[in-house]
């Protein structure tokens, strides 16, 4: 139970909004003292296993210089440009065509998207534009939400329709799993059986995004209702 | 042997975050500036040369780093954002050029994970088939800034410059992911999932069958959220409740289990902060006043999923 004590520092740095990383470290040298390890075995272990995760940082690091670049030269600028154009825009009709092509390209394997690559520079920006063009404005508590949603999209479209068709992640690794457990199982079905949740995912979407439109055409409508009641009348 | 390897981006990462930590420090008047120039240099330290440094200076550049953030000495640099109106005119002259190179890194990042396996020169193949996809990521990269800087016709200063913004939005969560698999990696050394496991199967009447269900969905959607990653919380959970309960005991179809539960698993994904770079990297770099803003637009999503799953799992599961 003792070796549990690294999950209580996680449980308890996070409910007291403590700086995650400095928790994470924590728990990790705790889990390691706990566990037997001498404080120099913990350190080496730390430092191993950082430099063997160091590529999911990387792709982030080698994004932002392009992305910065273009954003200085007016990308967000122009992506609510282009989305001004298309009569019928909403963010949260922008969000859900976004879920879905992200979701289609995760069934064949391909990793296309990303909140750095992605989100921010294009998605967001359609967002918010459409946003603008149909409610005369974005309001801070607007653009929060939208966000919000926007980074949703990214990681629910990701998520859900892994390696539906072409198997590339976690299929394999639920395959290699089974057959290191001794059990037979065919990749075809593993592939097949999570159709389902990739379909529900797209019906959760579109619920999701038009709750999200009305909320924001909502909180537009308010203050020029509220302006109506007040004002003299004509 | 082959030619082009991880290391060769690794390096180059490095040398980003390097002059992104030179810039900072001259910079006079960057609010934090040595603190600041400090992390992003030890942390170019850590990323480039990572893999020719010993493991144990790296734990201990990595406390550092910790430490540099625990203390409050990093923080993001003044603005330096440009006029609103001088962003619309840049706008209108590019137009749509702007956009390409935002689209060439997901094409050449494609066409190179299908290629670049077969590629060979001479003897030597070009990259190990392992890395393919990720070299060809980073190739895209290359291939995006190298069109970028032409497009806007700026220089690689500019563009280490306008990345660095970015960067310190990001600040210490830019680290978060490495140290949580870090992290997952001791503990799984420490033997903390199995202790899990057994929990569950002792404290639940996991022998009727939509107990074992619920059991195993459950146990992968907090096993999930406690360390990050659902990868790590499958073999723990399957091993543990799923295959002796619901495939050995009541007869189950493991691929309907396997798969519903890993798809469980990434709904604990969605609505936890142990999963830094879905959920809190990208409410940095969307600068969200709320680090918790995308995890609690996630919950609705994450709670209808699962339920979802589980349904599927206890009606098609026990069909043969």
């Amino acid at each position: 139970m003792i070796k549990l004590i690294g999950l209580v520092v996680v449980a308890v740095g996070f409910a007291f909004r403590m700086n995650p990383l400095l928790v994470v470290v924590a728990a990790g040298l705790v889990t390691g003292l706990v566990a037997g390890l001498a404080w120099h075995e913990v350190v080496t272990m730390l430092g191993q296993f950082f430099v063997d995760n160091r590529w999911l940082t990387l792709p982030v690091i080698l994004m932002v210089p392009v992305v910065g670049l273009l954003e200085r030269h007016g990308l967000q600028e122009r992506m609510a440009t282009l989305i001004r154009r298309a009569a019928g825009a909403t963010a949260g009709r922008v969000l859900w065509v976004y879920q879905v092509l992200r979701g289609l390209t995760s069934m064949v394997g391909m990793g296309i998207g990303g909140h750095a690559s992605m989100v921010r520079p294009l998605i967001v920006p359609m967002a918010e534009g459409a946003t603008a063009t149909k409610l005369g404005g974005v309001t801070d508590q607007a653009r929060a939400q939208i966000r919000a949603h926007g980074a949703a999209a990214e990681n629910v479209g990701n998520f859900f329709s892994d390696d539906i068709v072409v198997a590339v992640g976690a299929v394999l690794l639920i395959k290699a799993f089974f057959d290191n457990a001794g059990v037979d199982v065919p990749l075809g079905e593993i592939k097949l059986w999570g159709l389902p949740t990739a379909l529900c995912v797209i019906a959760i979407g579109w619920w999701r995004y038009r709750r999200l439109d009305a909320r924001l055409a909502r909180s537009a409508a308010k203050p020029a209702a509220a302006r109506e009641v007040k004002g003299p009348k004509p | 042997m082959t030619l082009l390897t991880l290391d060769f981006f690794f390096v180059a990462g490095g040398c980003v975050l390097a002059a992104v930590g030179g810039l900072i420090a001259a910079d006079a008047a960057h609010p934090k500036r040595w603190g600041s120039a400090a992390f992003w240099l030890l942390l170019a330290l850590a990323i480039g040369a990572g893999k020719w440094l010993s493991p144990t200076v790296v734990g201990y550049l990595v406390l550092g780093l910790t430490a540099l953030i625990a203390t409050k000495r990093v923080g993001a640099g003044h603005g330096g954002g440009v006029d609103p109106v001088v962003l619309k005119e840049r706008a209108a002259r590019l137009g749509n050029r702007l956009i390409w190179p935002l689209f060439l890194v997901p094409t050449v990042a494609v066409v190179g994970g299908l290629t670049l396996e077969w590629v060979k020169i001479g003897d030597f193949l070009l990259v190990q088939p392992k890395q393919v996809a990720q070299v060809a990521l980073g190739i895209g990269c290359f291939a995006g800034i190298t069109l970028a800087m032409r497009t806007t016709g700026e220089g690689p200063r500019v563009a280490a410059q306008e990345g660095g913004r970015l960067l310190q939005l990001l600040g210490w969560a830019v680290l978060l992911p490495q140290m949580l698999a870090a992290l997952g990696g001791v503990m799984g050394k420490a033997g903390v999932g199995d202790e899990i496991a057994h929990l569950v199967a002792a404290v639940l009447p996991v022998q009727i069958p939509a107990v074992a269900v619920l059991a195993y969905c459950g146990g992968m959607a907090l096993f999930t959220i406690l360390l990050g990653n659902a990868f790590a919380a499958f073999p723990v959970m399957t091993l543990g409740v799923g295959l002796p309960f619901i495939v050995k005991a009541h007869g189950g179809d493991p691929a309907v289990m396997g798969t519903l539960g890993m798809l469980s698993g990434y709904c604990g994904t969605l609505v936890t902060p142990m999963a830094a770079n879905f959920n809190l990297v990208p409410a940095r770099l969307l600068e969200l006043r709320d680090d918790f803003a995308v995890i609690k637009a996630q919950v609705p999503f994450a709670a209808a999923i699962w339920v979802f799953n589980v349904v599927v799992m206890y009606v098609c599961v026990f069909r043969r």
